[in-house]
């Protein structure tokens, strides 16, 4: 349908809107009517000539023939009440209007971090995932005409068990957050204990997400309090016991600070429970990988490679295990094999663990993943590569410390001051939103308010320091605080 | 790898190559053991790609020349709706007021985002014809899972404690049993009838006091409409359950049936399938949850609200099930669904189905003269053929799967439903056009002579593709998940 057929909706718009001559020329009023009941739109190829060939080869008359089956009482009646259609050019240039209303990232010098961030997205990556060969692809089920996207995703498998320092990952879970409440689950499960201890110091957010999986569980949930901003290990040492299947920690953790994961692994596996880590993957460019430190499991969100901010979403969860739990990996394993002449090939493999198959006694439910996402993600550390990851997670070191001086030199206090990454804890001088509101006029988005996830920590911000951050944004930002 | 192999991107790694360009770093370097603590300074660089701008670009094209998508050809792979993905939509997710923004920003400066939101929420509810809608699951299990988890609260908050059951068909989709296990739920099976449609009476020997919910496709995945829900609501309702709806086939009926309206309690839609998200390879996806007045304060926090033009995110939700996922859900695919649907509009819409359904019966039509029908009836927007007529010949619904890529073809679902044998389910969809269905109806028609004349094409399928039939078994087997240098 057109907007040309919008109009001719409206009585007054017909071209034949005299009584007198309509009354006198129904044929020609019919050819309107079938106009208007045949609609014409750009993504449906259907005529009027095809519908009336098919039609008869279906042995019907009538399109309302083919819903016969719907009860007249459930049948709906007429049109929706939604907004009518729109032309493509009107529709762009509302949903532009629409977007300009927000303030986006790249008008406005962003501090703002806390699990997603504003990075480097090489321009290739865009590019690549714009190959409608990917993205007009459904999951891999057909290996012979997939080869593309399963390579890719067994690059991407390849790729996060290098950066993590673990045997196995996955081919994506949905973010970082989902992706850290199944392996809780997986730890569970596993272990056949109903108890998880989770940090304080863990996403506030992904906690709430491993609150509502364990609930469907019947899975405890105890949170381990944080001394000076990392996981306190007396408060672990204390909470730790046979009945606790896993440990959950973040590396580096939501302050930004780095945790000591060997002290905690001694506590986690004393116990034989299970350690899982969530990580930053960019910052396991210059951190010692979890994997070396003696994690179970790592799983976190592979957004700072390439993928957009994008209001929260999508973004794409990785998940990486050791050997010994293989066979317990929710969601899609790309594998290597051979084909009949001995060509190298990938498939879709272990399946026995997944819902399409399993069914009630799967690993998880998980069945669309983020595979485009994750595409974006491989294509990002490709580019960046054995050096890039490192020099740019170095250069998000090197610059939030130097925000940090620069910021204590105008007074502003550090709170949990420490080994960190690319984020620190400053305590304002005066209340959140007039700091937030103040920055926001001079161009600036200020961190976050940690007192919407922590009352302790009201009128203190989580200040996000990413390698796009020059230093005249840096100063000028230390400088408004300061100043405030 | 032999030299016929498409190198993998580590095997055309050079040490010394880049593909990056970082901003300056303009300020004086410490050293990282003054800022790290010795042990967790990593020591061993990550083995990632060395490789030139021009290398990645090859590369992924060449893998992209591997793969086939609904740009390079006909993909009716039933159930998964693998429509037209429009490319306005590629263009207004991109645009930097909704890619470039970040969830933590002042609800004023993201009026625009939560506004796009609200009205996504407020069309979504018109067209379910439920009364409140989460944007917050990320796909269609993540949604079924979050529903089971309110219909769980709403059990619980009346103290029935006793609710563990899901009935789910022995139709239904992978994901209805596996989600209901994960919202802490025990799986009964419910038997499809000889008219492929549930047992009422089966339905109401495995209904009663233990009864959570009971999941439901509708048309189910036979593409066949269950007529009669009414009676199943109420053979549920009266036992005091919950109608849960999988969205999953929502294509067979915009404009003709709503959810809400047969008598379902929650809903879920998959925004990827029906709303053109696109499928990108396996994701991402995004599963909106509806449910009817009586479960909202369980909807997970927070839902976006408005008040007096003004947008917020609602998070006094004291009842909520919590938060199903980190922020607001999938947002970049809701924006594209959002156009989808301003694309279309009413009119627009109701054709989808119509258009979708006519496809659908028309090639059921010409078909069934070719394979068996396993059931002779009006489908809806897919159907599912049997292949055992030919399996009787020697050759199986896979071998058949496998032919139809020498025609350039993504072949349907294969061995799913589970309830028929050797099934092939065949989901056109509306943006096909009727020369694409006839040549493909064509080569369906070849392959079946195939199989009475010279079997040993079919089976020894597909002679075309850049790779043949792969070892699945050594795969397993042998699990080589990695890459690893030698």
């Amino acid at each position: 349908m057109t907007m040309t057929n919008l109009t001719w909706r409206n009585p007054n718009n017909l071209l034949c809107s005299n009584k007198k001559w309509r009354s006198t020329h129904i044929d020609y009023n019919m050819i309107w009517f079938n106009i208007l009941l045949h609609m014409k739109h750009r993504y449906l190829p259907m005529t009027e000539q095809d519908k009336t060939e098919m039609l008869a080869a279906i042995g019907v008359t009538t399109v309302d023939e083919l819903f016969s089956d719907i009860p007249e009482k459930v049948r709906f009646k007429g049109e929706y009440k939604i907004k009518p259609a729109k032309s493509e050019s009107a529709l762009l240039k509302e949903l532009s209007t629409l977007a300009a209303k927000n303030a986006d990232l790249i008008q406005y010098t962003s501090f703002l971090g806390a699990g997603v961030y504003d990075h480097y997205a090489p321009i290739i990556v865009d590019h690549v995932i714009s190959r409608s060969e990917f993205y007009t692809a459904y999951t891999p089920y057909q290996p012979e005409i997939s080869q593309g996207e399963l390579q890719a995703i067994f690059e991407f498998q390849s790729m996060i068990c290098e950066l993590t320092g673990m045997d196995v990952a996955n081919s994506s879970m949905y973010d970082g957050g989902t992706a850290l409440a199944e392996a809780a689950m997986l730890s569970v499960g596993h272990t056949r204990r109903q108890k998880l201890l989770v940090s304080t110091t863990v996403h506030p957010e992904s906690r709430e997400v491993i609150a509502a999986y364990a609930l469907g569980r019947n899975v405890e949930v105890v949170e381990i309090p944080h001394t000076n901003g990392t996981t306190d290990l007396d408060e672990l040492k204390n909470l730790m016991s046979e009945d606790v299947a896993g440990v959950i920690v973040q590396y580096p953790n939501f302050f930004g600070r780095i945790e000591l994961l060997k002290e905690i692994e001694q506590v986690v596996h004393e116990q034989k429970a299970m350690m899982i880590v969530s990580s930053n993957p960019l910052a396991l460019g210059v951190l010692t990988p979890p994997g070396k430190l003696g994690a179970d499991i790592v799983a976190g969100d592979a957004q700072p490679f390439g993928i957009a901010t994008a209001f929260g979403g999508p973004h794409c969860g990785y998940f990486a295990v050791t050997n010994k739990l293989l066979r317990k990996v929710p969601g899609r394993l790309v594998g290597q094999t051979v084909d009949e002449n001995g060509k190298r090939g990938f498939v879709l493999t272990l399946q026995a663990r997944e819902q399409h198959i399993r069914r009630d006694k799967a690993t998880s439910n998980i069945c669309s993943n983020q595979a485009l996402n994750a595409l974006a993600a491989s294509v990002a550390m490709t580019a960046l590569g054995k050096n890039g990851v490192k020099e740019m997670a170095m250069q998000n070191i090197q610059k939030a410390h130097y925000a940090k001086k620069a910021l204590q030199k105008k007074g502003i206090d550090i709170v949990f001051d420490g080994a960190s990454f690319n984020e620190f804890v400053i305590k304002l001088p005066v209340p959140f939103k007039q700091c937030n509101d103040a920055l926001f006029e001079k161009g600036m988005i200020g961190g976050l308010d940690l007192g919407r996830f922590y009352p302790e920590l009201t009128d203190h911000m989580l200040v996000a320091v990413t390698e796009l951050r020059t230093k005249e944004e840096i100063d000028t930002f230390a400088a408004e605080v300061g100043e405030m | 790898m032999n030299n016929q192999d498409q190198a993998l991107i580590f095997e055309i790694s050079t040490p010394g190559r880049i593909g990056y360009s970082l901003p300056e770093i303009e300020i004086e370097e410490i050293a990282l053991t003054e800022l790290l603590p010795d042990d967790y300074i990593r020591e061993e660089a990550a083995e990632l790609p060395e490789v030139s701008e021009l290398d990645i670009m090859r590369h992924y094209t060449a893998l992209s020349k591997r793969n086939h998508g609904v740009d390079s050809g006909f993909y009716p792979l039933g159930s998964c709706t693998m429509k037209y993905n429009p490319k306005i939509n590629e263009n207004v997710a991109r645009i930097n007021g909704f890619a470039h923004i970040h969830p933590y920003q002042d609800e004023n400066t993201v009026q625009g985002a939560l506004g796009l939101m609200y009205d996504l929420q407020e069309h979504l509810i018109e067209i379910t014809g439920m009364d409140q809608v989460t944007l917050q699951p990320a796909a269609g299990a993540h949604g079924e899972w979050t529903g089971l988890m309110m219909i769980r609260a709403y059990h619980e908050s009346n103290g029935d404690m006793q609710r563990t059951k899901v009935i789910v068909p022995d139709s239904a989709h992978g994901t209805n049993p596996a989600s209901a296990t994960v919202a802490g739920f025990e799986t009964v099976t419910v038997k499809s009838n000889e008219h492929g449609l549930v047992d009422i009476d089966d339905l109401k020997r495995v209904v009663g006091d233990d009864t959570a919910a009971l999941m439901l496709t509708n048309p189910n995945t036979l593409g066949l409409f269950e007529e009669n829900i009414l009676e199943m609501a109420e053979v549920i309702h009266q036992a005091g359950g919950k109608l849960y709806y999988d969205g999953a086939n929502l294509n067979a009926v915009l404009s003709k049936a709503r959810p809400g309206d047969m008598g379902f309690d929650v809903v879920h839609l998959n925004l990827h399938k029906t709303f053109t998200g696109p499928h990108g390879g396996g994701g991402p996806g995004s599963g909106p949850v509806g449910v009817k007045n009586e479960l909202i304060r369980f909807l997970p926090k927070p839902i976006v609200s408005e008040k007096e033009g003004r947008y917020f995110l609602d998070y006094d939700r004291p009842e909520s099930i919590g938060r199903v996922k980190p922020y607001y859900g999938n947002f970049g695919i809701n924006v594209r669904a959002y156009t989808y649907i301003r694309s279309m509009g009413p009119d627009g819409l109701k054709a989808v189905t119509e258009n979708a359904v006519i496809n659908a019966n028309y090639m059921m039509r010409r078909l069934s003269a070719y394979y068996d029908l396993p059931y002779d009836r009006h489908c809806k927007h897919e159907f599912v053929l049997s292949g055992r007529r030919q399996k009787k010949l020697g050759v199986r619904t896979l071998d058949i799967a496998k032919r139809l890529l020498d025609f350039g073809y993504h072949p349907p679902t294969i061995y799913f439903p589970l309830n028929v044998e050797e099934a092939m389910m065949i989901e056109p969809t509306e943006t096909e056009s009727k020369e694409t269905l006839d040549a493909f109806i064509d080569a369906m028609i070849q392959i079946a002579k195939e199989t009475e004349d010279n079997p040993e094409i079919v089976q020894e399928a597909p002679h075309t593709t850049v790779i043949k039939r792969l070892d699945e078994t050594l795969a397993a087997r042998k699990p080589v998940l990695r890459f690893q240098k030698q």
